[in-house]
Parts: C-alpha cells; sequence; structure tokens
C-alpha cells in the first residue's frame, strides 16, 4: 500500500455541529498542552512532560470513533489520548502535578495517566511498551465474547520495538480487534525516522496480513473517516489494522526541549502550515459557512475551563506521606 | 537427594494415612483445571501449552477439557504473550502465560517488572493485573547455560510481583490455586526436575497462603532455610547430620515475595544457627535477603553468623563432570552445618 495522502470521502450525517464538537476537543488538547508548557516553565509542575501541539486531529479523529467502552493504550506523549478519550480536565492537571485528587493519586504523573472509566488503560513510558496491553485487551474481548475495540497509540519511534511485531502478528492469528495508530510524528526523541526505520512503515504490518495504510495525520477529516471504517471493521471480526498518521510535533520532545538542534527552523514552518485545528477551521469556514466568531468563542470556553481545571489542581493537596506503600499490591 | 522409591522421590509432606498421592506435575495440572473450570476469566497461553501439553507433559489433557479459546498455543513470542496477559489481566481477565524455561523469562521482562508490576501502583490503585506467569528452574538436567538457571531473584527483588516457589505436590497445587486467586501478577517457579516427585495431595479442595512458609521437620540445633528443590537436598542433609547428633530443623519460605519472616526469624531464635539454601547463582541471590532477615531478628539469639549456600557463580555447564559441582549438594550442606554448629 502506498503511503501518500488517500482522500476518504465525507461521512454522512457528519454535519458543521459535529466537527465543531471535534474542533472543541482539539482546542481543548492544544490549550491544556500550552498550559502544561506554561506550567513547567514557571516551575509549578515537577518533572517533564512531553506535549502533542501538532498531533491533536490524531487523537480526537480516533478517539471520536470510538465508545466509552472501548479501550485505548497512551504513550509518553499521551495528553491528547486521554483527553479525546474523555479524561476530564481538572483530575489530569492534579496528576500532572502530583496531587492526590489526580487520575492516579499522583503515582502516575504525566506519562502514565489511566482511567479506566473512560476505557484508558494506561499511558506508558516505554515506547513500544503498551502494544502488548492493547492486543492482551483484544484477547480478553474476544474471549469475553464482546463487540470493543482496543487501539493502541504509539509513536513511530516505537517501530523500532520487537514486541509491537510479536503482537501484530498474533493480533492477525487470532482477529482480534485491535487498531496500532502510529503517529508518525517523524522523530524519536532526537533521531529523524530516517534514520531509524528502514524499509516501509505500512510494510511491517502488510508483512503480517494486517490491513495497513498511511494517511495525514494533520486532517482530521480523514483520520476520522478512516478510523470509522477500521474500528467497524474490527468490531465486526475482521481483524486488526495499522494505521500510519503522518504528523508531526510542533514542540521539542519535552518541554525542556527548546533549541531542537537536530531538525530545522524551516522544517518547523512548513509544519506549522499544516496545523490539524487550522486546517479544520478553514474547511468549516469554507464549507459549511461558520463564522469566525464562532471559532473564537470555542476557545474562550475552553480557556474558561482550562484555567478553572488548573486552579483545582493548584489548590489541591499533594499526597498524604502515607499513600506511599499502598497500591503496591491489590 | 532423599530415597528413592519406584524412581520417584518421597515428598516430605506430612502423609496421612490412605491419602493418595500425585505427581508434583499431575498437582500443576489439576490446580489449573480446577481453577479453569470455577472461573471462566481463566485462559492459559503458551508455547506448546495446548497441542503437546507443554514440553514437561504437565497440561496434557487441558486442551481437551476446556478447548482451543481457553488453552492457547502460542508463536514464540514471549515478551508478547506475557504483554498479552497483562492487557487481558487488566480488562477482566485471569491468565496464566506459560514461559517454557525459566530462562526465558529475560525476554518477558519490560511487560513484568515495568507494565505489570507498576500498574496497579502507577494507576493509584485503580487498575489490576491478575495474571500468573508460571514457568521452570533448576539444572541438572545437562541442558547447559541458557536452560538451567533459576532466576527467581530477579522477580522477588520488584515490588508488585509475587513470587512463589513450592517444592512439594502439596505445595504446587495450593500455591499455584491461589496464585491463579490473586488479584496481582504472581510469578510461579516450578523445579522442572520435580515433575515426577511424588506427594500426597488431598482430594478435598485446598488453598496455601502466598507469604507463609512452611516447616517441613522440625530440630532443635540449627535451622536450615531451603526452596523449591533444594528442599530435598536439605532434607537428605537433615538426614545425614541426625545420624550424627545434630538436629536441623528446615524452613521451606514457599514464596519469596511475600516472605514469611515471621517463621524465619522464630525458628533462628530457637535454634540460634541458621544456614540459607537456594539454586540461584549465590551472589546477590534470595539467600541474601533471607540471611538478611534472620541476622537482623535474631541477632542477640545467633551463635553462628547466617551462612548461605546457592549455586556457582558460573554460567551452567553443560557437561556433567562439571554441571553437578555448580548444584548444592547434601554433602557441602551437612559440611557447612557442622563447621557452624562446632
Amino acid at each position: 500500500m502506498s503511503e501518500k495522502k488517500e482522500n476518504m470521502p465525507n461521512e454522512p450525517g457528519l454535519d458543521a455541529e459535529h466537527w465543531l464538537q471535534a474542533y472543541e476537543q482539539m482546542v481543548k488538547i492544544r490549550t491544556f498542552e500550552e498550559t502544561a508548557n506554561e506550567l513547567y516553565t514557571s516551575a509549578r509542575m515537577p518533572g517533564i512532560t512531553h506535549l502533542y501541539i501538532g498531533e491533536e486531529a490524531i487523537a480526537v479523529g480516533i478517539c471520536e470513533a470510538l465508545r466509552q467502552d472501548d479501550y485505548i493504550t497512551s504513550t509518553h506523549r499521551g495528553h491528547g489520548h486521554c483527553l479525546a478519550k474523555g479524561a476530564a480536565l481538572d483530575k489530569m492537571f492534579a496528576e500532572l502535578l502530583g496531587k492526590e485528587a489526580g487520575y492516579c493519586r499522583g503515582k502516575g504523573g504525566s506519562m502514565h495517566i489511566a482511567d479506566q472509566e473512560t476505557g484508558n488503560l494506561g499511558a506508558n513510558g516505554i515506547v513500544g511498551g503498551s502494544a502488548g496491553i492493547a492486543t492482551g485487551a483484544g484477547m480478553s474481548i474476544k474471549l469475553r465474547g464482546t463487540d470493543q475495540v482496543a487501539v493502541c497509540f504509539f509513536g513511530d519511534g516505537a517501530l523500532g520495538q520487537g514486541l509491537l511485531y510479536e503482537s501484530m502478528n498474533m493480533a492477525q492469528l487470532w482477529k482480534l480487534p485491535v487498531i496500532y495508530v502510529c503517529e508518525n510524528n517523524q522523530y524519536g526523541e532526537y533521531t529523524h525516522n530516517s534514520k531509524a526505520a528502514a524499509g516501509s512503515m505500512v510494510g511491517r504490518a502488510s508483512g503480517f496480513g494486517v490491513h495497513a495504510q498511511a494517511i495525514d495525520g494533520q486532517d482530521i477529516r480523514t483520520v476520522h473517516a478512516t478510523a470509522r471504517l477500521l474500528i467497524d471493521r474490527a468490531r465486526k471480526g475482521g481483524g486488526p489494522a495499522f494505521l500510519v498518521c503522518n504528523t508531526y510535533r510542533f514542540h521539542g520532545h519535552h518541554v525542556g526541549d527548546i533549541d531542537r538542534p537536530y531538525r530545522t527552523r524551516e522544517e518547523e514552518a512548513e509544519w506549522a502550515k499544516r496545523d490539524p485545528l487550522k486546517l479544520l477551521e478553514d474547511w468549516l469556514a469554507k464549507s459549511q459557512h461558520v463564522e469566525a466568531d464562532v471559532f473564537q468563542r470555542i476557545q474562550q470556553d475552553v480557556k474558561t475551563a482550562v484555567d478553572e481545571a488548573v486552579d483545582f489542581a493548584l489548590d489541591a493537596s499533594f499526597p498524604n506521606e502515607s499513600e506511599v506503600d499502598r497500591h503496591v499490591y491489590a | 537427594m532423599s530415597t528413592l522409591e519406584n524412581g520417584t522421590r518421597r515428598s516430605p509432606a506430612i502423609h496421612a494415612p490412605g491419602e493418595r498421592e500425585i505427581t508434583f506435575g499431575q498437582a500443576i495440572r489439576e490446580a489449573i483445571a480446577e481453577e479453569m473450570a470455577r472461573d471462566e476469566s481463566i485462559f492459559l497461553i503458551g508455547e506448546d501449552v495446548a497441542a503437546a501439553g507443554s514440553v514437561f507433559k504437565v497440561l496434557v489433557g487441558l486442551l481437551d477439557d476446556f478447548g482451543p479459546d481457553r488453552v492457547i498455543d502460542s508463536p514464540i513470542s514471549e515478551a508478547g504473550i506475557a504483554g498479552i496477559g497483562v492487557g487481558a489481566a487488566i480488562t477482566g481477565m485471569r491468565p496464566i502465560v506459560d514461559i517454557m524455561f525459566g530462562d526465558f523469562t529475560t525476554l518477558v521482562m519490560d511487560q513484568l517488572i515495568n507494565q505489570a508490576a507498576k500498574t496497579h501502583y502507577m494507576s493509584g490503585g485503580k487498575l489490576k493485573v491478575p495474571m500468573v506467569l508460571r514457568t521452570t528452574l533448576g539444572a541438572s538436567r545437562r541442558s547447559a547455560a541458557q536452560h538451567s538457571q533459576s532466576l527467581h531473584a530477579l522477580f522477588s527483588h520488584i515490588p508488585g510481583l509475587k513470587v512463589a516457589m513450592p517444592a512439594t505436590p502439596y505445595d504446587a497445587k495450593g500455591l499455584m490455586k491461589s496464585a491463579i486467586r490473586d488479584d496481582n501478577p504472581v510469578v510461579v517457579f516450578e523445579d522442572k526436575m520435580l515433575y515426577q516427585e511424588k506427594g500426597p495431595v488431598p482430594e478435598a479442595e485446598y488453598t496455601l497462603p502466598l507469604g507463609q512458609a512452611d516447616v517441613k521437620r522440625t530440630g532443635e540445633d540449627i535451622t536450615i532455610v531451603a526452596t523449591s528443590s533444594m528442599v530435598y537436598v536439605a532434607l537428605e542433609a537433615a538426614d545425614k547430620l541426625d545420624s550424627i547428633g545434630i538436629s536441623a530443623e528446615l524452613i521451606d519460605p514457599r514464596t519469596t515475595n511475600p516472605l514469611d519472616t515471621e517463621t524465619l526469624v522464630q525458628s533462628a531464635q530457637k535454634t540460634s544457627r541458621a544456614l540459607v539454601l537456594d539454586e540461584g547463582y549465590r551472589q546477590y541471590g534470595v539467600t541474601g535477603e533471607i540471611a538478611s532477615v534472620i541476622a537482623d531478628g535474631a541477632f542477640y539469639y545467633l551463635d553462628a553468623p547466617v551462612k548461605r549456600i546457592g549455586a556457582m557463580n558460573v554460567p551452567v555447564p553443560f557437561s556433567p563432570a562439571m554441571e553437578d559441582l555448580t548444584i548444592p549438594s547434601s554433602d557441602y550442606v551437612v559440611e557447612t552445618a557442622k563447621a557452624l554448629c562446632g
């Protein structure tokens, strides 16, 4: 299969209102991440974090095609996946700040947010580490006889780890309902994928007989339409799929990576022209005649919600010392 | 090794008259079969576990009883099946992941140590990983360095994992059932030399708690702590010591994590001497932790330093002439115990 952009037909029934909801979700992730960056630079956040800015169309486009009881596994760059699957802003920020009110009582932090109520099986600090977990969720779905689907998000850096290939092989052998979503943001940490991934990305999965395709990850309409087809297929027993979403990490590897000597400012400027939020705005304005003030109002509402969530998290308590050895064992 | 009877060694578990005897392997299979019949969320996955019934034939019959959806032959993908175990466990199943040789657990380290062991904690107690990883340990099958190691110390080190290492058929069945019912990842190490070991196992259902040591033999002069098949080496040593007037108490921790420190310390306080015997490499082995627990807890009662005996710190050699040198022998245990009691 080629890696050229595939223009998917717009799904019938998806009107402007639907896309404005998706737009709001993307704005929410963008604003969350910008705020997380501010918390880091103002030394109010412990540790570091990895920003999803630039890749929002993938998480939202795919999670909007999932049900609440479907599963996702996420990555170190995972805030977008968690929010898109339905996580609440206040518990997210509280976790980033190491507070007891956070999703993981401050025990996980930015890289390990899990929320079983929204089907989020956890973000993972090992780049390919969740391939097995998502595949196991697929096995569980099959054995329990439900029609859920599991989506495994990972970056192109994870293409270097063998677990992914063991997992996809078994998913195809046993027709497990797992969608492997490779967010190809071009860089594994500081190394371009041209130096790390030989051959074809989609060929890695099609060799197993897994349905594989590459799409433009900046265009949420393409991502969503593709995701709906693949998720529906998996739900009906059609087996796993491998979806490469070509995208770009607008910020550095993490919030402290501000010089980015491994890539050019020109390359960044080229990708900035394909900002996923701007692309959707342009389409909604031109094709659906949405007025500019609608976007502004959404942005303002999201900003208000994010500010309230940050205030909640900043005011929240740190865990009591007695928490430290709780939850080692169930 | 202890008394040979009809080609198999007799287990040291207390033998009630009329009670049936089965092998260690049969005990493991019974435990898994009973639990699978009781709980539909349990499934078994591994290399050659279904059609072949595992390389040691321990699982023969399970495929017929429970079908290919619940007894699953996997590709040779240890990390992959461990990952499947973690993901299935988080989402409501109770997988048993079979890793054919303990040496191959090195291939599942990320899934066990970074994923399974930490999921409950990192999620603030929301997610659970009720998974069993069963594998083997033990040398002396002339299998050389990559099929003979006893690597349980690696996992005993990790908070969030539990580690069981039964010595007798009775313990094997009771611990396996508890491991399957436990809501945490439990690694069960079975000595592949024990599968034909016979011992009394009641017909009636029972479980054994993880974290409770068993006094395999009572004594007064020295405490010998031994794990897995080293229990038999210790029993043989205890018999020899008995003949020269040294009464040895034998404690089998049965699980190294959690470790029943109370029973270990109480025994050492009683006997005033202790030696710890395990088939893992001696350096940084579980013997170090156990000896330290005893030294801390029984310091004022001890008449001698706590001694440790483990496998030699060498890769397990192939040639029988060399391999047997690397494993603790009952004679060496006797010599060490005599020196402590001297």
